[in-house]
């Protein structure tokens, strides 16, 4: 049973698109109580992975079964602690959009939950894969659904934005698959084997060369995927012409894949070359960061001005991954996971007064606090947890990457910090401009309030944003190996005291060496991270 | 003292009952009383805790609570090698902290209490909000007092700033409200940029965030005396958080906004406890800046400054909020002033003196509203001390210790912070002793614009006859729905007044506490519930300078003694105290009989001062109000500096705010045509390239293929010729092909 826990929870979404399959198109709500239960059945079948060896360094639930065998193809998965929170994430999210849909989609119902629930086994798919070709074909397998959602199921201009959101990606994942290639045919003219291994991949020291190369290549695919200024522009119109449920997919968990893909693929196998281009990503992070900010700043719509904060978040996530200190890493990825909770609650309520008003030009709306009491908390929570309000989950994702980026340059934490301000003023002013004030629109005067399902879809958010605010020790534990795993193998300064505080009490070790590592520096420390027992004298830094 | 960390709970729970459950469903008594009981229950707690710590021996007042982990460590470069970056929930009661949750609890519960009665014309479900905010922030200003590392303060510090958000923005439908909350939050939030960097600093340098161990670590490193180090740019991003939270320059231009906020918010709030999160802040770092001393130096002169500019425009405002706002922060500016010259105890002192006086002075002025049925402008009272006797008479209590006559509190705080800033630097004392004669002026002529002279506000319909009103008064009256629900004598149906239309315009103020629902009958005192906390202010104002009489008055000090430990007592503290220290010295009569003379020198200049501003002050507004006109005739030009507040907003709207929204559009319109321009172009790049391999692909190549085709067709047509079908034909080519092949064959052999 535990032993296939990771397939199980990939197919379960499917098997509920299967089952749909079979059910009349007339049927809608035996239809929509099938794609809930399947939905929801996901979310718990992907619980009991919370519970994993913390302590332990391996990857773990692992599955392996031959696929393609004359190409070294397999189907190979595995999970480590990072992997984890964002495939718990996705089945949330997943349930949370399929929940949020009941009442928005009326047209092609049967067609649109099939869609989600495999594009939701498509994500779950990406985040198990250790198998690189798996982990492309999942990648891919995600674009079909997505297309079809915004699509068909989209508004505004939705052919137009489906379109690019599908090309502007495939450019990416094509330039990403000649990569993936390099590795593939680097590794048998080193080992003599072909294998699609990511854990072998690893393991190899590439020259620096084809590094620099192949990092160009993911980074294209994955900086797409983020997006990172400047290639973000497809984020807005997803977006914006998205169905509710498909921004919250999209913003929650499918800009993720990109963020995954850097800590997953490109820090840990090309280590020296991430050291190589850190100034270019810090600076289009710290750009993205600031522009993302004050452009959403300008915006008059207000899905659109979700979206280009979510812009200014990943901004921040990218800029925390490539401080590549373990604190600042750890902040990046809480910080995927916030973006991914509040983001996520953000795009659920202007579904909401969208699916009232139908307009999302915040001209339309003003003094829906008096009509709407319950849903002004909701949101007012969710943007305080999206401007990063300590007590909630965004401060702690803030904070551990502006710590994580300030050791490593001032300049950056400082520049990155403006980014806080600037949050708050859009933020606080849509609140302002949607919530306060009186109704002087008549059209407002009679809105609804927010219905027991709808805070459903709420209520796992808000405890999500508090809990991981107050207490987040329990989820900081859980990420500690894959930190260490990946800032082992790209900044070795810090290789000792992971190997140490991951083996005993975490007190700060009495190491005197230089100061924080500078980019540029590059260095291979293969053993610290493996070695528990490496708590011997310090390695000299640099390790050249 | 083992249960301190109840003390953030407390009213955090009472926030979650009243927020929960009390919006829905709690009247308007059962709100109220949820809120007083949970403050009520922190105060016992902190009397208690404080109590306790009290018993102990001096060297041993310090008690450390650590409820769990936060932030588990990590491992971080610091400049001393590999550290770990972690944060636990901690707490700590110390001197300092005791002061600061006294001052919380004590003076917060006597809000909450005049809040019950302020509040009462607000809708059930707003009445509960606003307990359930009020709660909440005192939750957070106990956490932040309590915190006893730099991250669990800076939640008690945002969290005490989203409280003011909400709570500014409480009438949030009047938009200039919302504005204001939203104008306080940012601002705000420019200074935590820089507490935030200070504190990230503060580890890279210590390793640690924990208040205690920074300050053993940076008590052996030697002092930046003329250079400005690491420890001087942490000390000045720290205070950069501090001036926005204290409302110091360039940041205070939030907290006269904030009047729009109820007024016992402004005095919970904006007068006694949040806005000295600043001043708190930096006396908890205190041997952290005694490192620093030139960012001690440019502290005091900010301190200075901010005094001397906020007391200038008080001088000339007329909204009676706006007057103790500008106060506010001029009395802020004396904590830093006194912080910045090493005095953190006569700082703390003031603090807490002011703590009382001012929230005196608020909740009196809420009183004058709530009377004059929500007018602020002072222009528009005037005589009220008739109508409002237990008002006028807290209220010039309020007023004489602000100003500083002996023997009320400010008098010992203010006296105490000059003799000091005498002691460090004469400019500053200088400025400082000017910026006492304009407290006392404009104060006075606050409290003799409201409550002397003729009353110039509207009027209203006089009592009429029970019979004339009869039943037509009653039904107007239910119509209304509210009786007067705080003044007893509105009960009586006799006293229910005829209702007039004309009455309305004279108050357009559509949202507010006293914009009573109901008819006004003139100007009234308030009920016992709001001047109640009034008179215990009053008392607290007279009395709480005597916890620290100076040496010179035959004191002991006895409150600087009790905040020392907290302070470090470090040799720096030691050579700022040097007015004292000299009574340990080997002639200490003669040494303390020099520091007393000038001490009582000083004293009496401050109190000529003080009462030359209440002489000026009378003598403009009571005796002579013409003069004041005529002042501000002559010098149009200062008058209007003083009226707008030196176009400080103006200067930071049309700068600031101005160019931070001309780039988001720019940018916005770059992001449009520029950057997505190039997604889109390459999109049509490519639809033109296909388009015209479309044509190259039908006219090139199709057309090699279809000539391929059409030549073969052609070809065949005319090949098609010889295939007559005619057998004579075909025999006659064939002869001809034999002739041809044997002509060949024969002669070209």
């Amino acid at each position: 049973m535990t032993y296939h826990l990771l397939s199980i929870v990939l197919f379960t979404p499917l098997a509920g698109a299967l089952v749909l399959l079979f059910v009349p198109r007339a049927q809608v709500d035996a239809i929509r109580w099938i794609a809930n239960a399947f939905a929801l059945a996901g979310f718990v079948v992907s619980l009991p992975l919370w519970n994993f060896d913390v302590q332990a360094a391996q990857w773990h639930f692992v599955e392996k079964a031959e696929w393609i065998p004359s190409i070294g193809a397999t189907y190979y998965l595995g999970v480590d602690g990072f992997s984890i929170l964002l495939i718990l994430l996705t089945t949330l999210m997943g349930f949370i959009s399929v929940l949020s849909s009941w009442e928005a989609i009326t047209d092609r119902v049967k067609e649109y939950y099939i869609v989600l629930l495999v594009l939701q086994t498509g994500m779950l798919g990406a985040f198990m894969s250790l198998d690189f070709l798996l982990f492309f074909l999942f990648w891919e397998v995600m674009l079909v659904p997505m297309y079809f959602v915004i699509g068909i199921w989209g508004g505004g201009r939705r052919l137009y934005s489906a379109i690019k959101f599908f090309l502007y990606t495939l450019v990416g994942s094509v330039v990403m698959l000649l990569g993936i290639l390099a590795l593939y045919f680097y590794n048998h003219t080193v080992t003599g084997v072909y294998t699609f291994d990511v854990t072998q991949f690893q393991q190899l020291a590439v020259p620096f060369n084809i590094q620099r190369w192949v990092f160009l290549a993911f980074f294209l695919g994955f900086a797409i995927k983020v997006p990172m200024f400047p290639f973000h522009t497809w984020l807005p119109d997803a977006h914006t012409d998205a169905p509710t449920a498909g921004s919250v997919i999209l913003a929650a968990v499918l800009l993720k894949m990109g963020t995954y893909g850097f800590i997953r693929f490109s820090l840990p196998i090309l280590p020296e070359a991430s050291h190589y281009f850190v100034p270019l990503i810090v600076w289009l992070s710290v750009i993205g960061i600031v522009y993302g900010a004050l452009v959403a700043l300008a915006q008059t719509d207000w899905k659109r001005l979700v979206a280009y904060s979510s812009v200014s978040h990943m901004g921040m996530v990218m800029l925390g991954m490539f401080a590549l200190t373990p604190v600042a890493l750890t902040g990046s990825i809480v910080q995927q996971l916030n973006h991914g909770i509040s983001t996520g609650a953000l795009f659920l309520i202007v579904g909401i007064v969208y699916e009232r008003r139908h307009t999302r030009e915040i001209s339309d709306y003003g003094g829906l606090s008096k009509v709407m009491p319950v849903f002004a908390v909701v949101f007012l929570i969710m943007t305080l947890s999206s401007i990063g309000l300590p007590a909630l989950n965004g401060f702690i994702g803030e904070l551990l990457i502006l710590a994580g980026v300030f050791v490593v340059n001032k300049l950056w934490a400082a520049v990155a910090a403006s980014g806080i301000v600037l949050g708050a003023a859009y933020m606080l002013w849509l609140y302002q401009r949607t919530m306060f004030g009186t109704v002087d629109k008549p059209e407002n005067a009679k809105l609804t309030d927010l219905n027991l399902r709808e805070f459903a879809t709420f209520a796992p958010l808000i405890a999500l944003a508090v809990w991981i605010g107050i207490y987040p020790a329990p989820l900081l534990r859980r990420l500690d190996t894959s930190v260490a795993r990946v800032i082992t193998r790209v900044n070795s300064v810090y290789g000792p005291a992971l190997a140490k505080s991951n083996c005993t009490t975490p007190t700060a070790p009495a190491i005197t060496r230089p100061p924080a590592p500078t980019p540029g520096a590059p260095s291979l420390d293969l053993t610290g991270f493996a070695a528990c027992a490496d708590e011997a004298a310090p390695k000299k830094p640099g390790g050249k | 003292m083992r249960l301190i960390w109840l003390l953030p709970l407390i009213p955090a729970a009472g926030a979650a009952v009243n927020g929960l459950a009390g919006v829905r469903w709690f009247g308007r008594a059962a709100a109220g009383a949820v809120a007083c009981l949970a403050m009520l229950s922190a105060f016992a707690v902190a009397l208690t805790a404080s109590i306790a710590l009290i018993r102990l021996p001096p060297e041993a007042r310090a008690y450390d609570v650590t409820l769990g982990p936060w932030l588990p460590p990590i491992p971080l470069a610091t400049a001393h090698g590999i550290g770990s970056f972690a944060a636990e929930w901690a707490f700590r009661l110390d001197p300092l902290a005791t002061v600061m949750i006294l001052v919380v609890t004590g003076i917060g519960l006597l809000i909450h209490v005049y809040a019950t009665a302020y509040m009462m014309d607000e809708p059930r479900g707003g009445y509960a909000r606003f307990f359930c905010y009020l709660n909440l922030f005192c939750a957070f200003m106990l956490l932040l007092v309590l915190a006893s590392n730099f991250l669990v303060m800076f939640i008690g510090w945002e969290g005490v700033g989203l409280c003011s958000y909400l709570l500014i923005g409480y009438w949030y439908e009047k938009g200039s409200a919302a504005t204001a909350g939203r104008k306080a939050f940012i601002t705000n939030r420019i200074g935590d940029w820089g507490f935030l960097l200070g504190v990230f600093g503060v580890f890279h340098v210590f390793g640690t965030l924990d208040f205690h161990a920074v300050a053993q670590a940076v008590s052996s490193l030697p002092i930046e005396q003329s250079h400005f180090g690491e420890l001087s740019i942490i000390c000045l991003l720290l205070f950069i958080g501090a001036t926005g939270k204290s409302a110091q320059i360039p940041l205070f231009v939030w907290l006269p906004d904030a009047m729009e906020g109820p007024t016992p918010v402004s005095a919970l709030i904006h007068a006694a406890t949040m806005v000295t999160a600043g001043v708190y802040m930096v006396g908890r770092n205190a041997v952290l800046f005694q490192h620093a001393p030139l960012v001690l130096a440019i502290i005091a002169i900010v301190g200075t400054l901010t005094a001397l500019m906020a007391a200038t425009i008080g001088l000339v405002q007329n909204d009676i909020k706006r007057v103790l706002a500008y106060s506010t922060v001029s009395q802020l500016g004396y904590m830093f002033l006194a912080a910045g010259v090493g005095a953190f105890a006569a700082s703390t002192f003031h603090l807490l003196t002011h703590a009382f006086f001012k929230a005196l002075l608020f909740l009196g002025s809420g009183a004058v509203i709530h009377a004059m049925a929500g007018e602020q402008d002072m222009q528009r009272m005037g005589g009220l001390r008739r109508f409002l006797p237990v008002t006028f008479v807290t209220m010039m209590i309020g007023a004489l210790a602000i100003a500083g006559i002996p023997p009320l509190a400010g008098f010992f705080s203010k006296d105490e912070i000059l003799l000091q800033a005498f002691s460090k630097n004469r400019a500053l004392w200088a400025l400082g002793s000017v910026t006492a004669l304009m407290t006392a002026f404009y104060m006075f002529r606050l409290v003799a614009l409201t409550f002397y002279g003729v009353y110039r506000g509207p009027s209203w319909p006089r009592h009429v006859p029970p019979a004339v009103g009869g039943p037509a008064t009653l039904s107007i009256a239910t119509a209304h729905g509210v009786r007067h629900p705080v003044d007893p004598d509105a009960h009586g149906l006799a006293h229910v007044p005829q209702h007039d239309l004309s009455h309305g315009p004279a108050h357009p103020v559509p949202i507010g506490p006293a914009a009573h629902a109901h008819e006004w009958h003139g100007p009234h005192e308030a009920p016992s519930a709001m001047t109640w906390p009034l008179m215990a202010l009053a008392v607290g104002a007279i009395v709480c300078g005597f916890i620290s009489i100076p040496p010179a008055l035959g004191g002991t000090n006895a409150l600087e003694r009790f905040l020392e430990p907290s302070f470090g007592g470090t040799p720096a503290a030691a050579t700022v105290e040097h007015a004292r220290q000299p009574r340990a010295d080997a002639e200490p009569a003669t040494a303390d009989q020099a520091s007393n003379g000038r001490e009582w020198a000083l004293m009496l200049l401050a109190v000529t001062l003080a009462g030359a501003g209440v002489a000026a002050a009378w003598r403009l507004y009571v005796t002579r109000p013409e003069i004041p006109v005529r002042l501000a005739a002559r010098w149009p030009g200062l008058h209007s500096l003083l009226w707008h507040k030196y176009f400080v907003d103006e200067f930071y709207g049309a700068t600031l705010v101005r160019s931070t929204f001309a780039s988001a559009r720019g940018l916005w319109t770059f992001d449009a045509r520029v950057v997505d321009g190039a997604v889109n172009g390459s999109g049509w790049m490519t639809r033109t390239v296909s388009w015209f391999s479309g044509i190259f692909d039908r006219v090139v190549v199709d057309g090699l293929v279809n000539f391929v085709g059409w030549s073969a067709d052609e070809g065949s047509l005319v090949v098609r010729r010889g295939q007559t079908g005619l057998l004579q034909n075909y025999l006659l080519l064939i002869v001809l092909g034999v002739c041809v092949f044997l002509t060949v064959y024969l002669f070209a052999r």
